[in-house]
């Protein structure tokens, strides 16, 4: 036995790879069952800090969205990308959206078809978002920014000259921004943005990115970086905190609609979230006696709709990474007996 | 990873001969399974415009501008009816939509041809198989496939794939650079007349000239940008020194600040905390001190951490005594921290292996359906019918 | 020449550097700064022509010479060539709606021949090629990995703090512990948290601190010109 693990082609080891991460695949993609998620405290501030975006100021948040990554970091990021337009679209936050990456705009397109184009296509452009697109220079960009806007970038991808979108009206500087969210793969990325904007202007930041940038961005968390997402996990957990909330927002909705003060749907529709199985037996008692029968099939409607996959990704994608793990703790394992055997027998001889 | 370099012998042609058509007969057989696998479907949008001539309006005395508008506007519509000769310029549109969307077209029509009513597709245009991207599809599976081949052994299929990466990443960068940043900030600037007629017909002029001077500074990137270029003609390679002296300054003098403050001051700022911290958990009294404890005892991990590490970074100094045995904690701590980047490494290495499987099961083979593009929600169809 | 190759190169280093570091101080220099980064983005640009210029010319030469291997080099030619012609003409590319006239005023990268490189070639390359690091680290934990001391241990016994803390494995391993007694930081999903946000967090803290005095002192290096390898060897 030892001998033949020994010996053993590293190619057996890629198939137990391919096998660990395409067998999970396949059982979710047709299951369509996801394995549960506990949020940890920096996705949960990740959240809270765009939630809260704009409110010192007493105004609809101004949120940047610098998304530095391209197609190689993509399986990790995009599903934190995704959720993060999610959240600022469902919220209402104006959205900017740069990149310093030169594949950048292709990952903001992504997202913005993927959740505003297809979820809230009511959001309309240049008053609710504008992609000002890739600008080469790496932190030299931030620099730039960081005193004048309009000086690097000139027009939006569109072509259409900053001057004539209605949304960057009043926009001069970094400092006219509310919050910095940045979706990092390495540089320039977090630690440029945290350098020369956070530290320097004082601008709250979050920022998701890669596990192998994550470990060394830790420090900055709590003081630099107000919210951390690390690798899949980290996407996987806030992606969840968001569709929990968006279908809360969606209750709130349907009962401020139904004639409800906004108060009350918002305590109203916190509870219904804590069990929405329970909802249609809800609209049935007498706290919902005002309610019109519209408002209550909306009701259930909300609490049974599944959620769309794009917002899944990244809770999909624990699965393989689950048994690919549980993979590489044996490999480590069986490496180790290997070892420690022929040491045993070294010393014999 | 180059052991496998050496050239293939007979037998081992036959094996790949063998793999490739193992893989070549599956995907025919998937391809005749259902609904088949690995095809895109575009919606068509006629994008025409009529250009409006200029016209003075009498009632304000304003004259406008000459104008596009599509040509199956309000405007444009009378606009045309009044005009037929009017400049007219267009093209197709093509929009990527699910593949359910043509199930559901086909369905309809299948259905208006037996029930002889006739149903209009939903959208602005019909939807029909894309060629070019339906090929594309599979150019991008069998790169896929061909990259991944190396996991077995180095072969042509990979270096192709290889050399095509490099290629087009190359010119990608290029193109991108040009028109992200040389059209719009320099071009731009330099000879505003000329981009916009070309390139960015959305830019206003310079009202005067004497808005236009300053723009002249725009000469300097413009030559030192041209200095650098001239690295690649021998014996010219000095020019790019003054660019090259430019780029490290500018970088030197952004970084020397940036790091200070932010990494270096701001950083051991972040250590100097309390070493007695309130937990967050206050529900009973007994929780109230436990997570005081941990709180507490995670704020004092972290100073000795820090202080512990600096010191075993500490070259000047002999490692001995206290100072060693401090090192020693210094070196426990690197090496939970190399253990944790590790862990995090592999985690995210598995999320990108992932994310391609799933490409090759839903967009290309079609197995898995997670973000419902090819299911027909039932009801859908049912409404048609 | 020393003049054209030395002097004046170390005077603009200097210069660009002090004009840098005074406009993040006075607010009355912050335009330089500005300009000086706006001029910097652009000579960026730049440098991707140059970077496309040197694969040109040593795949040229490869070619030409019927090296080893020419006929990748004769692969990687013609897609660089095919991407850079599709990209700087905008071919099939559509024009911006408001000004259908102008042929290349529309978007670069969402639509035509060089949104179909990047959603059918790029895309799917280097995507791959990244993924493929999973199998990879996958063999190196099987060879590399050895308890063979106390720090190993150390290391290792991190490692599978954070690989199964981080999935749904932690939950299936440390269930048992209950979440609100006081051994509740024991369960491997609260440790792997307290391990990146205490002890990861010092280390890699100490590391940042050593590290932002060591490009402090270089940069400072080479603004005084006493550090001038990037100048190359012609002293």
């Amino acid at each position: 036995m030892i001998k033949l693990l020994t010996n053993l082609d590293r190619r057996w080891i890629f198939l137990a790879m391919a096998l660990c991460v395409a067998v999970p695949i396949l059982v979710i993609g047709l299951t369509g069952k996801t394995i549960p998620e506990t949020p940890t405290p920096l996705a949960e501030a990740f959240f809270n800090e765009i939630d809260t975006a704009g409110e010192s100021k007493g105004r609809r948040g101004h949120v940047l969205l610098a998304f530095d990554y391209d197609p190689a970091s993509a399986g990790e990021l995009s599903p934190m990308a995704i959720s993060l337009v999610h959240q600022c679209a469902q919220r209402g936050l104006r959205m900017y959206f740069m990149s310093l990456w030169p594949v950048g705009p292709q990952m903001i397109d992504e997202s913005i078809s993927k959740v505003i184009d297809r979820h809230y296509p009511e959001l309309v452009y240049g008053e609710d978002y504008v992609n000002l697109g890739f600008k080469a220079g790496n932190e030299q960009v931030i620099k730039v920014m960081g005193i004048d806007l309009t000086t690097e970038f000139r027009t939006d991808t569109k072509g259409t000259p900053l001057q004539q979108i209605p949304m960057m009206k009043g926009m001069t500087s970094l400092e006219d921004f509310d919050l910095i969210a940045e979706i990092s793969a390495g540089y320039p990325g977090t630690k440029e943005w945290v350098l020369y904007s956070a530290t320097q202007y004082n601008i709250p930041m979050v920022s998701g990115m890669t596990g192998v940038q994550a470990p060394l961005m830790y420090p900055y968390y709590p003081g630099q970086l107000k919210g951390l997402l690390g690798a899949i996990k980290g996407a996987a957990e806030y992606e969840s905190i968001v569709n929990v909330w968006v279908r809360e927002q969606k209750f709130a909705e349907a009962l401020v609609a139904g004639g409800m003060d906004e108060a009350k749907a918002q305590e109203v529709a916190a509870k219904l979230m804590d069990k929405p199985a329970q909802v249609s037996t809800w609209t049935e008692s007498a706290e919902a006696a005002d309610l019109d029968p519209k408002t209550k099939a909306e009701l259930i409607t909300i609490a049974t709709a599944p959620i769309p996959g794009e917002f899944l990704e990244g809770q999909r994608r624990m699965g393989p990474q689950l048994f690919a793990h549980l993979l590489m703790v044996l490999l480590i394992i069986l490496g180790n007996v290997v070892f420690f055997a022929q040491r045993r027998q070294g010393g014999r001889s | 990873m180059n052991a496998t370099s050496e050239p293939m012998t007979g037998s081992q042609r036959a094996i790949w001969a063998v793999v490739v058509l193992v893989i070549v007969a599956l995907v025919i057989v998937r391809s005749m399974i259902g609904t088949g696998m690995g095809r895109v479907y575009v919606e068509q949008e006629d994008m025409a415009f009529v250009q409006l001539a200029a016209s003075v309006d009498d009632a304000s005395e304003s004259v406008s501008e000459p104008k596009w508008v599509r040509t199956n506007s309000e405007q444009g519509k009378t606009y045309l009816d009044r005009n037929p000769d009017a400049n007219v310029i267009g093209w197709m549109e093509y929009t990527q939509v699910d593949p359910k969307a043509y199930f559901v077209q086909e369905a309809a029509s299948a259905n208006a041809s037996t029930a002889s009513t006739t149903t209009a597709a939903a959208g602005p245009g019909p939807i029909m198989l894309s060629w070019p991207r339906t090929i594309g599809l599979w150019v991008a599976a069998f790169f896929t496939l061909a990259i991944f081949s190396f996991l077995y052994r180095d072969n042509p299929f990979y270096k192709f794939a290889e050399s095509v990466v490099v290629g087009v990443s190359a010119g990608y960068w290029m193109v991108i650079g040009f028109w992200d940043v040389i059209v719009p900030n320099l071009i731009q600037r330099l000879n505003p007349w000329f981009s916009q007629q070309f390139f960015t017909p959305g830019m206003e002029l310079p009202a005067t000239m004497a808005d236009y001077w300053p723009n002249l500074y725009y000469l300097i990137p413009l030559i030192l940008g041209l200095m650098l270029i001239m690295r690649l003609v021998p014996k010219c390679g000095w020019f790019s020194l003054w660019p090259l002296a430019f780029i490290v300054g500018t970088m030197a003098g952004l970084r020397m600040v940036g790091y200070i403050e932010g990494d270096f001051l701001s950083q051991i700022k972040a250590s100097i905390i309390p070493l007695y911290e309130e937990g967050s958990v206050t529900t009973t009294p007994f929780r109230t001190v436990w997570s005081t404890i941990w709180a507490s005892l995670a704020n004092i991990l972290i100073v000795i951490g820090v202080l512990a590490t600096l010191v075993y970074f500490f070259f000047s100094i002999e490692h001995k005594g206290v100072v060693g045995g401090t090192a020693r904690v210094g070196i426990w701590y690197l090496m939970i921290t190399f253990g944790a980047a590790f862990g995090f490494t592999v985690m995210g290495r598995i999320a990108l292996l992932a994310a391609r499987i799933e490409f090759l099961f839903d967009d290309w083979l079609w197995l898995i359906d997670p973000n419902e593009q090819r299911t027909i929600v039932e009801s859908a169809v049912g409404l048609l019918m | 020449m020393q003049v054209l190759t030395r002097s004046i190169p170390l005077l603009i280093t200097g210069l660009a550097g002090l004009v840098m570091i005074l406009s993040a101080f006075f607010p009355y220099t912050s335009d330089w700064g500005k300009i000086a980064g706006n001029f910097f983005n652009i000579i960026a640009a730049f440098a991707f022509v140059l970077g496309g210029g040197n694969l040109l010319k040593i795949h040229l030469k490869k070619v030409s010479d019927q090296s080893e291997g020419w006929g990748y080099s004769g692969v990687i030619l013609v897609c660089f060539i095919t991407t850079l012609v599709v990209g700087l003409g905008k071919l099939g590319a559509y024009p911006n709606p408001d000004f259908p006239n102008v042929r290349l005023s529309g978007e670069t990268q969402s639509s035509g021949g060089f949104w179909w490189a990047y959603e059918y070639v790029f895309k799917p390359l280097t995507a791959t090629m990244f993924s493929m690091l999973a199998f990879y680290v996958a063999s190196a934990a099987f060879r590399a990995f050895r308890a063979k001391n106390f720090e190993a241990i150390l290391l290792l016994g991190t490692a599978f703090i954070i690989l199964l803390g981080r999935t749904f494995a932690g939950v299936l391993v440390t269930g048992f512990i209950s979440p609100d007694g006081p051994l509740g930081g024991l369960r491997l999903e609260e440790l792997s948290v307290y391990v990146m946000q205490v002890f990861n967090t010092a280390g890699n803290r100490a590391i940042m601190i050593g590290i932002s005095l060591g490009i402090a002192s270089t940069s400072l290096k080479i603004l005084l010109g006493i550090d001038r390898s990037f100048l190359g060897s012609g002293d």
